[in-house]
């Protein structure tokens, strides 16, 4: 920087910097992928002068200066132009000679990057890595009266149930009577959450589709997808795969009007109606689908405008009351398809969960309710949002489990989990976890990225720009340059893969429990934790 | 592992013939403590059959706060079995004071109630008694019940008989369940010993059943008073088994299906498969993990024997018209029945339930795979 230059209050420095990039000048080619690659520009090509002094080696000539151009990588330090640490750089160099590194100390960027006044967006998790789930241990293990059972050869019946389950002497009275038992699937316990199409890449949706049909017909697995508030491709909604479906509605009802119009030329029922009304990344906030997303494609399954950005209202709109709207909305949905498919709403892990759920108890149609964590990603947010607020979900999974017991309608109303299971890579460890804190089920919508589709956000804050586009994996972007990136039929690959090394686990853990005729939910005398206050908490043993 | 022994036979027998069958048996339990559970009762019983017994083990003060509260509740005593015991204890077996086994007339209020509410009268005395006695630990209370009596106690399964004289001539019996082990899964506590008692219906247990806390949890919110206890994972099995039954009226070839459904694939080929997939889901929270062996009375004086989808207990079911026993062990068996027709020996499979009817003229295998007979 020139000594008369103006500094300005977001001048900054490489060091301020988040990610600063280390370049090699020894092994640069100069072949000029990683500025081509770039989503955000972070770096450019550097001319640089360089001075050389020359210093003979004889005593005739004296020594000299001269100055030398070369050139290179620079790092941009315009917040607007931050590396964002995705390394897409590293992984096109042929040299290995340029990589992001993470700064030493807090960053000076985070305090500028809200030029215009309008606060950090983005997509990801909340930048915590940690989180109580990966301390929880499974304790109670199967000796001597009870033996381990063998993971690998025993059968298992890793299945739940979504959907209202009646109490056995109403279920026995209603066969009797032929009066309506609400519909309840009989699924994997792990499913792929709300993602929409929009959020995700048509390559990412398709792969994503393609994996759980390859599951559900081939393997033989009944896993489930959620689409998010995005609608559904027409074809999708007229094909056999509908089934394994849940369709999502949300508060800005995008994509509904193709779906409504659907509904008669639908040759099955789709698995379920998961009503939004909150988020584990944006609690009591709408969702949002920014500008750039939205393409001709986008604009037309959702029936909007190109290049407008989609910020879906916090709340449903209602005439009266909430508590009515919510019942209202579940039971239209359950007329739409002639009270043959269940319909849940889902919220965000609040410490007013428990109230919700009361109020679904006394609601004979509700057919769960899905708590979505303060670890949950997603697609765009503000970073406010995403950082501080929500609630963990062990705890709120806990409290609603207990609420059930207390009621007596324990698995009556499944309660399905989501928000950072599987954050830190051990998926099934925390999935059982929630199970045996008392989910009926888990979903996963970030881990799915990251596991079938090589997404590189962390809660390291590394990449996390799934809200404008440019998702260098082509996972959460509508421009096609990017997005052929991504290979259809390896993801759908890399989703059974997943799920197939998911069960695997699953069985290793269920085994030394002794446990393999069903899903042990609420078995919380297996758990053990070496945190006297958690385990208080959670109502599990404290073990040191 | 436990080892069970119950009977089932036209003419009373003496319950020293079940507890030398479980004896028989020894190699392989640890001979910690015996239950009994005795049904259709002979001798001096046999001419009360409505007359409710109670049974249990009291001290002095126990007993006097027992007096009072059941002739303040208008029970008067009709007959009583007086079990004197030496001072000193066998080793391993508590000093008791009073071994109760004593019939009563019902109060006369009680007239204007129907059966079903006399019987749960029945239980919730019961249940009052064992929540008098907790305090101070001086009243336990197996049984209350017409036609039944239970004896539970620590220590060796016959050096305890002998102790308690069970061979006398009044203590005879047409059903009669044992046990030799005391609950070693939680604390030692007799309301954690096998055989367990409700509202009619008796379970005994081998096995552990891992799924105990979730049932637990779900039979505690119920709202029914007899689902308490629960000082040991087999409790589960009676409450269980009172719940389909009563609650729920299914026949007793239902409660496997409870218990250990058919895997979905099996399911789908039953003939009841509509009606057994309904079941399966409602009561999905009462599916046991085992491995278990449950052996069961009920009040229609029927004894039946189911083992769960595992299949790691053993188990096996013989005898002869008029006297029919199952048992964890062939030698058990051997020893009370030898006069039978061996080929005729069943050991149940992961499928089957075993039912031995109230007529006791042959063994009924109910495969799981096969129509329920009655569906309602």
């Amino acid at each position: 920087m020139p000594s008369n230059t103006t500094i300005t209050p977001s001048t900054l420095s490489v060091k301020d910097h988040l990610w600063q990039i280390f370049w090699n000048k020894n092994r640069c080619t100069l072949c000029g992928r990683c500025t081509a690659v770039c989503p955000v520009q972070a770096i450019e090509l550097g001319v640089f002068r360089k001075r050389v002094i020359e210093s003979p080696m004889n005593l005739t000539e004296t020594p000299s200066t001269s100055f030398k151009v070369y050139y290179g990588i620079r790092q941009r330090t315009d917040p607007a132009y931050a590396c964002i640490g995705c390394a897409m750089c590293n992984l096109v160099c042929p040299n290995d000679c340029i990589a992001p590194m993470r700064t030493d100390e807090a960053d000076k960027l985070k305090f500028h990057i809200n030029r215009g006044g309008t606060p950090r967006r983005r997509g990801g998790r909340r930048n915590d890595p940690g989180g109580i789930l990966d301390q929880i241990k499974f304790i109670r293990i199967s000796m001597l009266t009870d033996p381990a059972l063998d993971a690998g050869r025993h059968e298992f019946e890793l299945r739940t149930l979504l959907g209202r389950v009646l109490p056995p002497e109403e279920e026995m009275n209603a066969l009797k009577t032929g009066d309506w038992i609400p519909p309840v699937r009989e699924i994997y316990p792990l499913i792929i959450g709300a993602m929409s199409f929009g959020a995700l890449s048509p390559t990412m949706w398709e792969g994503l589709q393609l994996g759980v049909t390859y599951l559900n017909e081939e393997l033989k697995m009944p896993v489930r997808i959620c689409t998010g508030e995005g609608g559904c491709p027409p074809r999708l909604l007229r094909s056999r795969f509908l089934k394994y479906v849940i369709l999502q509605v949300a508060s800005g009802y995008f994509g509904w009007d193709e779906i409504i119009h659907a509904i008669p030329d639908m040759k099955v029922d789709p698995c379920a109606v998961e009503i939004k009304y909150g988020q584990g990344a944006k609690p009591g906030d709408g969702g949002l689908l920014m500008w750039y997303k939205v393409n001709k494609l986008i604009a037309a399954i959702r029936g909007v405008p190109e290049g407008v950005s989609l910020p879906s209202p916090p709340t449903h709109q209602t005439l009266y009351s909430i508590e009515e709207s919510v019942a209202k909305m579940i039971q239209s949905m359950y007329m739409a398809w002639g009270f043959r498919v269940p319909v849940y709403p889902k919220i965000s892990g609040t410490s007013t969960a428990m109230a919700v759920l009361n109020n679904l108890t006394r609601n004979p149609y509700a057919a769960g309710l899905a708590i979505d964590g303060e670890d949950g990603g997603t697609g765009a947010a503000y970073n406010v949002s995403m950082n501080h607020m929500g609630h963990p979900i062990a705890s709120n999974i806990r409290d609603a489990y207990q609420v059930l017991v207390k009621v007596g309608k324990q698995n009556e109303i499944p309660l399905f989990a989501g928000g950072g299971v599987g954050k830190n890579g051990n998926l099934a460890a925390n999935a059982a976890a929630l199970i045996m804190l008392g989910a009926s089920g888990i979903q996963i919508g970030k881990y799915i990225m990251q596991a079938a589709a090589g997404c590189l956000g962390s809660e390291g804050d590394r990449c996390n720009i799934c809200n404008i586009g440019l998702c260098p994996k082509g996972i959460t972007s509508q421009d096609p340059r990017l997005y052929r990136r991504l290979d259809v039929d390896k993801v759908a690959e890399r989703v059974v893969d997943v799920f197939l090394s998911f069960d695997s686990e699953l069985k290793k853990i269920l085994a030394p429990l002794g446990r393999s005729t069903s899903l042990p939910i609420g078995m919380s005398d297996a758990l053990g934790i070496a945190d006297a206050d958690a385990a208080a908490r959670l109502t599990i043993k404290y073990v040191v | 592992m436990c080892r069970l022994f119950a009977i089932t036979s036209e003419t009373p027998l003496s319950p020293i013939l079940a507890v030398e069958a479980l004896d028989v048996m020894k190699e392989g339990h640890d001979g910690s403590g015996v239950g009994l559970f005795l049904r259709d009762l002979g001798g001096p019983f046999d001419e009360m059959k409505e007359a409710p017994i109670l049974s249990g083990i009291f001290t002095e003060q126990g007993l006097r706060k027992l007096d009072q509260h059941m002739m303040d509740k208008g029970f008067m005593t009709k007959y009583k079995i007086s079990i004197k015991v030496p001072k000193t204890p066998p080793p391993g077996v508590p000093k008791r004071d009073i071994y109760l086994i004593r019939a009563y007339e019902l109060p006369e209020e009680w007239e204007q109630y129907t059966q079903d509410e006399i019987y749960e009268k029945l239980v919730e005395v019961r249940l009052e008694l064992r929540k008098m006695g907790e305090a101070q630990e001086d009243m336990i209370v197996f049984s209350f019940w017409p036609d039944v009596i239970m004896i539970k106690e620590i220590g060796d399964p016959l050096t305890v008989a002998r102790y308690l004289h069970l061979d006398r001539k009044e203590l005879k019996a047409r059903i009669i369940m044992a046990q030799g082990r005391q609950n070693t899964n939680y604390a030692i506590n007799l309301y954690a010993c096998h055989p367990f008692f409700l509202r009619g219906y008796s379970t005994m247990t081998n096995g552990e059943n891992t799924a105990f806390i979730p049932i637990q949890e779900y039979l505690s919110s119920r709202n029914y008073p007899g689902y308490i206890g629960y000082q040991s994972d087999s409790e589960v099995f009676t409450h269980i088994l009172h719940y389909a039954r009563e609650k729920l009226k299914l026949g007793i070839d239902c409660y496997k299906h409870i218990v250990t459904p058919l895997q979905d694939d099996n399911l789908d080929l039953h003939p009841d498969a509509d009606f057994l997939h309904h079941l399966k889901r409602t009561c999905r929270k009462l599916i046991i993990d085992g491995p278990n062996c449950v052996i069961g009375s009920l009040p229609d004086h029927s004894l039946f024997m189911v083992q769960d989808r595992k299949k790691l207990r053993p188990g096996v079911v013989g005898g002869k018209p008029g006297m029919y026993a199952v048992a964890s062990e062939i030698c058990g068996l051997d020893a009370i029945i030898p006069d039978r027709d061996k080929n005729k020996d069943f050991q149940p499979m992961h499928l089957d339930t075993v039912i031995i009817g109230p007529n006791r003229q042959e063994v009924q295998i109910c495969r799981q795979t096969q129509p329920l007979h009655h569906l309602h």
